[in-house]
């Protein structure tokens, strides 16, 4: 039977310095136009959420960030996201305040994870999505499901399980995780199925599959299989290769509750 | 003029920045006598209900609300907002306003909605967020060139129930079928957030102020 609840697809904009990029793997980001335009043309396409990940390295040039928030707050009417660069709760409210409804954070809740209950009390859960960065290791006995947290872009190994992370996330007040695969991050040849789906068994609140998608049927198989709610997309809509509506016109031919 | 009642509620500047892109005027105010001289209020909400109702009551804003529904000013309560117009919430068993009579309860994490590729059913994740269609029971000038089917953005754990049935307007099904929209000419409550619902969300704000005019 066909869920009521419709799976989500979430486009994601990487800003650098007020413009959007799209990195391969972290590396030789392109600057492909302007964030608000683009986010303007994923609304009007149906896109059902948009995450903009902030990649500008100068603290100085954050206030951009905020303007482009505002911007895009004042012309879309769906619900978005900004992460990267989100180490207080201070800067939750900053992006809160310039009209997001939610805010990721990924590197400081790792060091920081009293970060995840701080911002949930102050802004309520709904607003705290927890961004994973996630490679595939051997199992051991301190990483019993063979998936370990990374940080700065995949540098840099955490010693901490992936699953056990997600358990704790939630258990702190994440409202939702977005969960991505450093091994499939570019790749365009699908989500990691196996680790979304351990996630989405290990947790209650919802789950985005990120990291991989190259083909249509890369995202139902990642809200069938993976069991994520939403897919978080880049490249495969970025460069025109797919619209957000052809991708939505696959997920209903494999019967799956998608908005019109 | 629609006056979006400040109590902090966390949504209220994205009300008021889809009514600005409808060039609908609107003000977020906490001044009761602006609020009694606009066309019509917008009660918004996100967050618990205990919380919500002592800031309410502490600003005596209970009391303002209470007035407005007397006055048949108009009223559009938004997600928090729609939850506590009713008598009684589940969160943290609070009182709310009574304003319309009925409950608000939490969604049961048994529940379930779809199957999976198995055919075994999935059980509902809480809180219920995302897109999700309403099915409209009930002709209304605030669901004007709304149809069933059409898609709506929620974020909530519990779910409103008014006690008379012939105030719901639309539901939708999450594990069980709820009420998406509740109220009677001029004092309306709705569960999901029309200014994050796109288009449909648009159009509902829309009717909300063609409604307030017609009042006026």
């Amino acid at each position: 039977m066909k869920a009521h609840l419709c799976k989500r697809i979430i486009p994601c904009l990487d800003v650098r310095d007020g413009r959007l990029t799209k990195g391969i793997k972290f590396e030789n980001n392109v600057d492909i136009g302007d964030p608000v335009e683009t986010a303007k043309k994923y609304y009007e396409q149906g896109a059902d959420e948009i995450v903009f990940y902030d990649i500008t390295a100068s603290h100085e040039k954050r206030g951009i960030m905020l303007e482009v928030v505002e911007n895009v707050a004042k012309n879309i009417f769906i619900p978005f996201c900004v992460g990267g660069g989100i180490n207080s709760v201070e800067d939750m409210r900053a992006v809160l305040l310039a009209g997001a409804e939610k805010v990721s954070v990924n590197s400081a809740a790792v060091k920081n994870p009293d970060l995840i209950r701080q911002g949930a009390l102050a802004f309520g859960s709904q607003a705290i999505v927890v961004g994973m960065d996630v490679k595939q290791v051997e199992k051991s006995e301190k990483i019993p499901s063979g998936y370990e947290i990374v940080i700065h872009g995949g540098r840099t190994c955490c010693g901490i399980d992936a699953v056990e992370w997600a358990k704790k996330c939630e258990e702190l007040g994440a409202g939702e995780l977005c969960v991505n695969s450093i091994d499939a991050d570019g790749t365009k040849e699908g989500y990691e199925i196996n680790l979304t789906r351990m996630i989405c068994e290990a947790v209650q609140i919802p789950v985005i599959a990120s990291g991989g998608a190259g083909r249509p049927e890369h995202l139902a198989e990642a809200v069938t299989k993976g069991k994520a709610s939403a897919a978080l997309i880049a490249s495969i809509v970025h460069y025109g290769t797919y619209t957000i509506k052809d991708l939505k016109e696959n997920m209903k031919q494999h019967n799956i509750a998608v908005r019109e | 003029m629609i006056a979006i009642l400040d109590y902090k509620a966390g949504n209220q500047t994205s009300v008021l920045r889809a009514l600005e892109f409808l060039n609908i005027p609107a003000c977020i105010t906490d001044d009761n006598e602006t609020v009694m001289k606009a066309q019509g209020v917008i009660f918004p909400g996100v967050g618990a209900a205990k919380q919500a109702m002592d800031r309410l009551t502490s600003q005596k804003q209970d009391s303002l609300l209470k007035e407005l529904v007397r006055q048949k000013k108009p009223l559009l309560g938004i997600c928090l907002g729609c939850q506590i117009l009713l008598d009684y919430s589940e969160e943290s068993n609070t009182k709310t306003l009574g304003i319309i009579s009925g409950a608000c309860k939490k969604f049961n994490e048994n529940w379930t909605d779809g199957t999976d590729e198995n055919n075994d059913p999935e059980k509902i994740r809480i809180p219920h967020m995302g897109w999700n269609s309403i099915e409209i029971k009930k002709e209304s000038p605030i669901l004007k060139n709304i149809r069933s089917g059409d898609t709506v953005y929620y974020v909530h754990s519990y779910y409103p129930e008014p006690k008379d049935e012939n105030l719901v307007l639309a539901t939708t099904v999450y594990g069980r079928e709820f009420t998406a929209v509740y109220g009677r000419d001029g004092l309306w409550a709705v569960q999901f957030h029309p200014e994050k619902s796109g288009k449909t969300g648009l159009q509902i704000l829309k009717n909300f102020s063609d409604y307030c005019h017609a009042a006026n």
